[in-house]
């Protein structure tokens, strides 16, 4: 999508200095990722379709979405989260 | 002894390569940024004082041996040890309750009953307040940031207005404006005139003995009645001129860059996330606000997270308490494990336990004991106050482990011990 620079600035959240980077999983390398943490997809920390971000990087209800989450005792992790309904 | 004798080896790359299969070791253990602490101290003692080879073995693997020793280990129960950590220093912090730090002209909620509002997850904190940074243009000049500053102000005819008054006998009502404020809010009385207007009260005038005095005509049509009037007049000083609803008053502080340059922020009383971010000359990558569900609404859960624990974080740390971040991180996880920010408490965390008698001994026993009762609810027994109640084993630490025997195995065994002849 191209970004549309106009008077009416429209800001792009995911710049924020308090949003991680957030990414879509592809599904073989979710199934890949579920088995190695020995868990359901639902087990994962939820994410909601309505969340600002999720509704951004166009994801939808079952996918797996990676998080580079900054953190104060170990630089960066990554994290994950499953996409659920409303 | 061996090691000293070996020979000190200055040159990174050398050494580098000497114990590389260790470093691969300690990349594939270590967490980035330990593991490049680590590569980085190294590579500094090396070029300065020289390592031997098996000094340098021994440093990466005092490092990966240390840092595993640090890990939480299975079924060590973090949950009980944060809430502990917590909750500690937070009877130090009930004895200077309601205290109020004012930031400049503000007043800020903080200590415990900060602490409360963000576990809590309240809609609204009692005292919303936002940090607004300025973007490359307006951040350094006073002058441009009070430009941006007006901008956002939320400012009503009342902001401006000295008095308004009704005159009923000449059939109209006089706004006296304010010079100063007007100045000071940077609002013409143009402006102003053009607001009322557009009320579509009556013809609006300017009066021409006092530029600062406007006159509305009323229509000369039907009776009119005082409190018809009354609220003719509420409507006028309610109007908005400009700015952001919710933000009642715009404060500019300045502050010190890292780099040692001086940089305006405003501060805001109100807090309107959605619409500041939106506004031209503010710097939307960091202008953030206390209010967490407002971040959750506009920014996600993630950022409502990494909010919440830094909120929790500078609570304590204003109140001089030393939390380790790592249990404020696990409550900030609880409290967004959903997809939303969840109390901890009966509507959040600690309602939604699967088990009921977890729910029971909480809060509402035998609210609950009966709804469950009602809906046949099984409980599986599985966590610790489920497992406390009924006198059992609970699931942590040595209360973890299982013990599984095969009989078949045990026979095995003791055949094979039979036929070697022991007899026992």
């Amino acid at each position: 999508m191209a970004r549309s620079k106009q008077q009416k600035r429209k800001f792009n959240i995911l710049e924020h200095e308090l949003v991680p980077r957030h990414e879509i999983v592809p599904p073989d390398e979710a199934i890949r990722i579920l088995r190695e943490l020995g868990v359901k997809p639902e087990q994962l920390p939820w994410i909601r379709v309505t969340d600002p971000v999720v509704r951004a990087i166009g994801a939808k209800p079952g996918d797996i979405i990676r998080i580079y989450r900054k953190s104060p005792t170990a630089g960066e992790i990554v994290v994950y989260r499953y996409v659920v309904g409303y | 002894m061996e090691s000293l004798t070996q020979t000190l080896i200055r040159d990174w790359s050398v050494l580098e390569g000497e114990v590389k299969p260790l470093l691969d070791e300690a990349r594939e253990v270590l967490p980035k940024r330990i593991y490049e602490e680590l590569v980085e101290k190294l590579k500094t003692v090396t070029e300065r004082h020289g390592l031997s080879v098996e000094e340098a073995r021994r440093i990466i693997r005092y490092v990966i041996d240390d840092y595993e020793n640090s890990l939480v280990e299975p079924a060590e129960p973090v949950g009980t040890v944060a809430a502990q950590s917590i909750g500690e220093p937070g009877t130090q912090m009930t004895l200077r309750t309601f205290h109020y730090a004012g930031v400049r002209e503000f007043n800020v909620t903080l200590g415990l009953p900060r602490f409360i509002e963000l576990v809590d997850a309240k809609r609204e904190p009692s005292t919303p307040i936002m940090y607004v940074y300025l973007d490359e243009e307006h951040r350094y000049d006073e002058e441009k940031a009070r430009e941006v500053a007006r901008r956002i102000e939320y400012t009503r005819i009342a902001n401006v207005a000295r008095e308004v008054d009704i005159e009923l006998i000449n059939f109209r009502i006089v706004v006296h404006l304010d010079p100063v404020m007007l100045e000071d809010k940077g609002v013409t009385v143009e402006q102003v005139k053009k607001i009322l207007e557009k009320l579509k009260i009556g013809k609006v005038e300017q009066s021409p003995d006092d530029p600062y005095t406007l006159i509305i005509w009323l229509p000369m049509t039907g009776t009119i009645s005082l409190v018809d009037m009354n609220k003719k007049r509420d409507k006028i000083l309610n109007a908005k001129i400009k700015g952001i609803r919710k933000i009642k008053r715009v404060i500019i502080q300045a502050m010190t860059t890292p780099e040692g340059k001086t940089e305006y922020v405003l501060v805001t009383e109100g807090s309107n996330l959605k619409d500041v971010l939106a506004v031209p000359g503010v710097d939307p990558t960091r202008t953030i606000t206390n209010n967490i569900h407002e971040i959750e609404e506009v920014l996600g859960i993630e950022a409502a997270r990494a909010a919440l624990i830094r909120e929790m974080k500078n609570v304590l740390d204003e109140q001089g308490l030393d939390v380790d971040i790592r249990h404020l991180i696990l409550v900030a996880d609880m409290m967004t494990h959903t997809g939303r920010v969840r109390q901890i408490g009966r509507h959040g965390v600690s309602g939604e336990k699967p088990s009921v008698l977890a729910r029971a001994a909480f809060e509402m026993t035998v609210q609950n004991l009966l709804d469950a009762a009602a809906q046949g609810e099984v409980d599986e027994l599985l966590g610790v106050t489920e497992s406390v109640i009924v006198g059992g084993i609970i699931n942590l630490g040595t209360g973890m482990v299982e013990l599984y025997m095969n009989p078949q195995q045990v026979a095995l065994k003791r055949a094979e011990a039979g036929e070697s002849g022991d007899g026992k």
